[in-house]
């Protein structure tokens, strides 16, 4: 290899470089390609060698190197505000108030629309500026609301959303990011409006769990499954992202997804104590300069 | 210098507080300007009589200058403090303007009217509690999320997961006993290939006792025959009761099977008091039955 580079630096015409470099890769990627179809004829005879490469050959990745989290694999510990959704004296149905913020615009209302067909018992109200989150919460307890969830838009862009549960909290404020409405999305079903499945990925610390029990809490313990839908959210390092499908058991192995739509990720910012009260949790820019470390 | 060589130089030459526009009417940034135009009239430069209104650290003035006092510039201004109530104020403008122009004494009432306004709104937003939290985001910030937010989404592998967490679910009998979401042939196979055998015997004994149900269900001739039939099933189903009975006094099953047990008792209760046509019901019942029967995945999976 050196010896290669050393011989194309002696050249000094260009084009004569250029033609040498690119026979030189050219040959590279040949010499690659006969050892990959070599290998992969070996292993056909013989699929144990395969297996064996497989099981020595693991890639290390981000997740591998994950920076130690003494929460993971715990059990949720004391109090997070959903205990009462999850014993089943005190469980209601969920029910949501959904609104956005003060002054919104059309993309506010379009995306509330969205999640409209996502939440089963959910209600939208159209914000009044004269009222803040704190007094909606207080009406929506009267009237026996579960969760009130807050879009909020920002210069046409819906950049944010805040999950209140109530009675009692706690606030989570998320940022939103790549919403891709249903209609892009190639091949795209329509949505039934059967309870769907819930499939929560990787929320594996403490505070990554009391973000699924958010989330459980506001969809009914029910799924009906002849819907056959399944509502997503796959947490890979801190970014959640919102998938929703149609499924079908092809045979005992195989799964078929038809991708009904919306998409957007989700990041978790802040989490408050009770209703918009004492800041539990809340990011911060420089929490992100080690990429290995997770908080969800 | 007269007021008409100033003004020349300021509307034909260069004036610091002029801002040109490319309309008509250019605008003026002086402090003193009562009205924010540039015009002959507005200009606090070229009047030696001029007024006007200000606000200074939340207190409203009004700012006069005479000719006698142009020639000392430190004491130009007169001012005085304009009462809090809005109505006394105007009452003020009119008694030390008393004999001063038409116009300006029009626009610092107008000036006056603005000024108070902008301070009760002033007022009203600092009560009112902001409920956003603005957060400044550097670009750098923002583009390596963006770039984190692509990457993770690429080692996610969504679909997949997806896939592997629904074939847990199938395999490890999440959907009940009888799901409404899989094939029958595939739900079959699946069953075939659970491991534990006692749960595979019941499992296909419910089944068979389903599907000799889900006939009865379909057969609406004879019905004579169909009694017998009826008949021969409750004996099973007696059998299934009292072995669904022993099973729970020898160990706890889960809630469904009791369930199960008082479903066929009340059965049972039904098949004693009343002839056959109320027999024919039965299926409606059993159709409840797998309503109850659903099981709360949204709970077990996290």
């Amino acid at each position: 290899m050196s010896s290669n580079s050393e011989a194309l630096k002696n050249i000094k015409n260009k084009q004569r470089r250029q033609k040498l470099f690119a026979s030189l890769k050219h040959e590279k990627n040949k010499d690659r390609h006969t050892k990959r179809a070599e290998r992969a004829k070996e292993e056909r005879a013989n699929p144990e060698l395969k297996e064996e490469r497989l099981a020595t050959n693991v890639p290390e990745t981000i997740e591998s190197k994950r920076v130690f989290d003494e929460t993971i694999q715990d059990e949720v510990e004391g109090e997070d505000g959903f205990e009462s959704y999850f014993s089943a004296d005190t469980a209601k149905e969920p029910k949501i108030l959904l609104t956005t913020n003060a002054n919104a615009r059309k993309q506010a209302y379009e995306f509330a629309d969205l999640l409209m067909e996502i939440f089963p018992n959910v209600t939208f109200v159209k914000r009044k500026r004269e009222f803040s989150m704190k007094d909606m919460s207080k009406f929506c307890i009267n009237r026996d609301y579960t969760d009130l969830i807050v879009i909020n838009e920002d210069k046409k862009n819906v950049n944010g959303i805040t999950f209140i549960h109530l009675p009692e909290g706690p606030t989570f404020y998320f940022s939103i990011s790549s919403l891709v409405d249903a209609k892009r999305i190639a091949g795209h079903g329509r949505a039934s409006d059967h309870i769907p499945e819930l499939v929560l990925n990787n929320f594996n610390t403490r505070l990554g769990k009391t973000v699924g029990r958010l989330f459980q809490s506001l969809f009914p313990h029910r799924p009906e499954f002849q819907g056959r839908q399944v509502v997503t959210l796959h947490n890979q390092r801190d970014y959640i992202f919102f998938r929703r499908h149609r499924y079908i058991f092809r045979n005992e192995e195989r799964v078929g997804l038809q991708e009904l739509g919306p998409q957007f990720t989700l990041k978790l910012r802040r989490v408050q104590k009770g209703i918009k009260d004492e800041i539990e949790w809340e990011h911060r820019p420089d929490m992100e300069r080690d990429k290995r470390k997770f908080y969800l | 210098m007269s007021d008409e060589v100033i003004w020349q130089v300021i509307n034909n030459q260069f004036c610091a507080f002029k801002i040109k526009t490319t309309k008509d009417q250019n605008f003026c940034r002086n402090e003193y300007n009562v009205s924010g135009l540039c015009s002959r009239q507005s200009c606090p430069l070229a009047n030696a009589r001029y007024a006007t209104v200000k606000n200074v650290d939340g207190k409203l003035y009004l700012y006069m200058k005479t000719a006698e006092r142009a020639h000392m510039p430190s004491r130009m201004w007169e001012r005085i403090k304009l009462s809090k109530n809005y109505n006394k104020a105007l009452g003020q403008i009119d008694e030390h303007l008393q004999y001063w122009q038409k116009f300006l004494i029009h626009k610092c009432k107008q000036r006056l009217t603005r000024l108070t306004q902008v301070a009760i709104t002033e007022r009203r937003l600092e009560l009112r509690e902001e409920e956003r939290h603005y957060v400044g985001v550097k670009p750098k910030v923002k583009r390596r999320e963006q770039t984190r937010e692509r990457k993770a989404l690429a080692a996610a592998k969504i679909e997949k997961a997806i896939e592997k967490e629904l074939l847990e679910r199938l395999k490890s009998g999440a959907y009940g006993d009888k799901p409404l979401n899989v094939d029958e042939n595939i739900w079959k196979k699946v069953l075939g290939k659970v491991g534990d055998e006692e749960e595979l015997d019941e499992d296909d004994e419910e089944l068979e006792d389903e599907d000799l149900e889900e006939y009865d269900e379909d057969s609406d001739v004879g019905e004579v025959e169909y009694v017998e039939d009826d008949g021969d099933d409750e004996l099973v189903d007696m059998e299934d009761l009292e072995r669904w009975l022993d099973d729970s006094s020898a160990d706890e099953n889960e809630s469904s099977d009791s369930d199960d047990s008082d479903e066929e008792e009340s059965k049972k209760r039904k098949t004693v008091g009343d002839d056959s046509k109320r027999k024919k019901r039965r299926p409606r019942v059993e159709i409840e039955y797998e309503q109850e029967e659903e099981p709360l995945t949204n709970i077990a999976a996290s």
